[in-house]
């Protein structure tokens, strides 16, 4: 089975260990991969994580995947937007985010490209960034690594990075780590973004040089690879369809 | 008990230009469309428009109706960016006040409470500070943390679409989330509310549980029966979103000619003949897939 892994299921596999010591927390996650990564997690590491349905329902059983609750799954529990605000200042939530710009403490930007007053390009606004960050974990998810998403700086710091953390003094403030379709991603002791493992098949040297800040790949681990009963849960029982390839570029079997 | 039925016309009528106005819903969900296009007719500008965006924020801004915006984002849902909102932004002369989600809801919060401002983590240490000028924050007075201190966002009038009402404006939320439209009445003067279908009072509890009363009439100033009133945004269980319909507003606002065919074709009358053009492009379509 392990002969035809994709980038893809790397990646979900790396998104179901973020969940490994959550316990009791709501785990929001936006994209594909990262959905199906909380999914996973559920099934077999941390059965007691708390999964929604994107909409307004917490869910035992999740629909299907991309669907709401009002396709499929068992409600356990009723989240409208009023509600989620206040789990996210209870701290009891985590977070999957995606980012138009990192920089390389981990500041993250989706509100615009170019200037505040008259932006080059208006993308989806800062949205709950600043708040999720101020208030529990968040990890990131990037499809697509490259030089013009990890940058010298970002343009309007929607995420709250490390750097801006401790000078507005955030006590709850927790950056996981950053999947991308090339690596995992840390954070070292000075809050600055580092190497925790390259995919198998990547060249360290194409991390370095598709990040737009110093980055040594050199001496990083491979990321593991998901086990067997894990691949059989992504294949057969969480995304029969194969969603997650269509979410990375390039899904080339790599193992 | 009061009957505060009223027309579409009647609401907008007792809108001043200058005015601030907050309009319930959730980017393209259960908007007050039909309120907001009776607003595109009027001659009603300089507005501070206050809402957690969707197409109601696209259409007054193209519409020129609109001096200032206070938002948590602009969004169509299932189509992540409005395009005559991104367009009047990358144009630049809004003046905009972008808040982080909960950062608006703290605003909202604080004017529904008549507080001057209610303190909130969120916002700290991002550029919404940076980007707003205006805001400050504040130490707290037993801890040595700091808080960002979000101004009431209070308003003169709130615009609120929803599934039943009684005559007297009791509102009823039948679908799986209520947003945050109680809030913005409690932070408004004056509350207008379209609805689906005006119902009597005593059949109010038919179709839901009582927790989905939700607004009181004491809050509301006048209700508007207008069925598809939210359309073309979703008020569920009524309807669902018209994709169909939102994915041609975005390819007509995505180009001038287009734009003005779109304004000809579904805003140049009144709400029924909106409703008729809908139904119109609707049997269209199915005509030229059969």
């Amino acid at each position: 089975m392990s002969n035809d892994i994709t980038i893809a299921e790397i990646c979900v596999a790396a998104c179901s260990d973020i969940y490994r010591h959550s316990g009791e927390l709501l785990a929001h996650a936006v994209g594909i991969v990262p959905t199906i990564g909380a999914r996973l997690a559920k099934l077999t590491h941390s059965p007691d994580i708390i999964l929604s349905d994107g909409e307004a329902f917490m869910m035992s059983e999740p629909p299907e995947l991309g669907k709401s609750a009002a396709h499929g799954g068992t409600i356990e529990g009723w989240a409208p937007f009023s509600r989620i605000f206040d789990i996210v200042a209870t701290g009891r939530r985590q977070s999957i985010m995606g980012a138009s710009q990192i920089d390389q403490y981990g500041n993250q930007n989706i509100s615009l490209i170019g200037d505040w007053t008259k932006p080059k390009r208006q993308l989806i606004g800062v949205r709950g960034a600043p708040g999720n960050t101020a208030n529990h974990r968040v990890d990131y998810w990037i499809a697509r690594h490259s030089a013009r998403l990890f940058v010298e700086s970002v343009d309007m710091v929607s995420g709250v990075g490390n750097d801006r953390a401790k000078a507005a003094g955030l006590k709850h403030h927790h950056l996981g780590v950053i999947i991308t379709n090339l690596a995992v991603l840390d954070y070292a002791e000075n809050g600055r973004v580092k190497v925790l493992s390259v995919h198998p098949g990547v060249d360290p040297q194409e991390v370095t040089d598709n990040t737009g800040f110093p980055l040594d790949a050199s001496n990083a681990p491979e990321t593991r690879l998901p086990t067997d009963e894990e691949l059989l849960l992504i294949r057969d029982v969480i995304d029969p369809r194969g969603a997650r390839n269509r979410e990375v570029p390039v899904p080339q079997p790599v193992a | 008990m009061p009957d505060k039925r009223m027309k579409l016309s009647d609401a907008v009528a007792s809108i001043e230009s200058g005015m601030t106005i907050g309009i319930g819903g959730w980017g393209s969900r259960r908007k007050p469309m039909a309120i907001v296009r009776e607003l595109l007719r009027s001659d009603i500008k300089d507005l501070t428009v206050v809402s957690l965006g969707g197409p109601d924020v696209g259409l007054l801004v193209a519409a020129g109706k609109v001096r200032k915006l206070i938002y948590g984002f602009v969004t169509l849902d299932s189509i992540p960016l409005d395009p005559l909102f991104t367009a009047a932004r990358e144009r630049g002369g809004l003046e905009l006040q972008e808040y982080d989600e909960g950062m608006f809801v703290t605003g909202l919060r604080a004017a529904a409470n008549r507080l001057s401002f209610l303190p909130t983590l969120a916002g700290m240490g991002s550029d919404v500070l940076a980007a707003n000028p205006h805001l400050k924050t504040i130490k707290s007075p037993y801890s040595d943390d700091e808080y960002v201190a979000v101004p009431a966002i209070t308003m003169d009038v709130a615009l609120i679409h929803a599934n039943r009402s009684d005559t007297a404006g009791n509102i009823q939320f039948l679908g799986p989330d209520p947003y945050f439209d109680d809030l913005y009445a409690m932070a408004a003067t004056r509350t207008f509310v379209s609805t689906e279908k005006i119902v009597p009072t005593e059949n109010l509890l038919d179709e839901g549980s009582f927790h989905t009363l939700m607004l009181s009439r004491m809050y509301v100033t006048g209700v508007i029966e207008t069925p598809k009133g939210a359309h073309f945004t979703t008020c569920e269980p009524d309807y669902g979103r018209d994709e169909l319909f939102q994915k041609h507003y975005v390819a007509s606002a995505k180009d001038p000619a287009a734009w003005d065919a779109f304004n000809a074709e579904f805003l140049s009358g009144d709400e029924d003949a909106f409703q008729a053009a809908v139904e119109r492009f609707h049997a269209e379509r199915e005509k030229s897939h059969v």
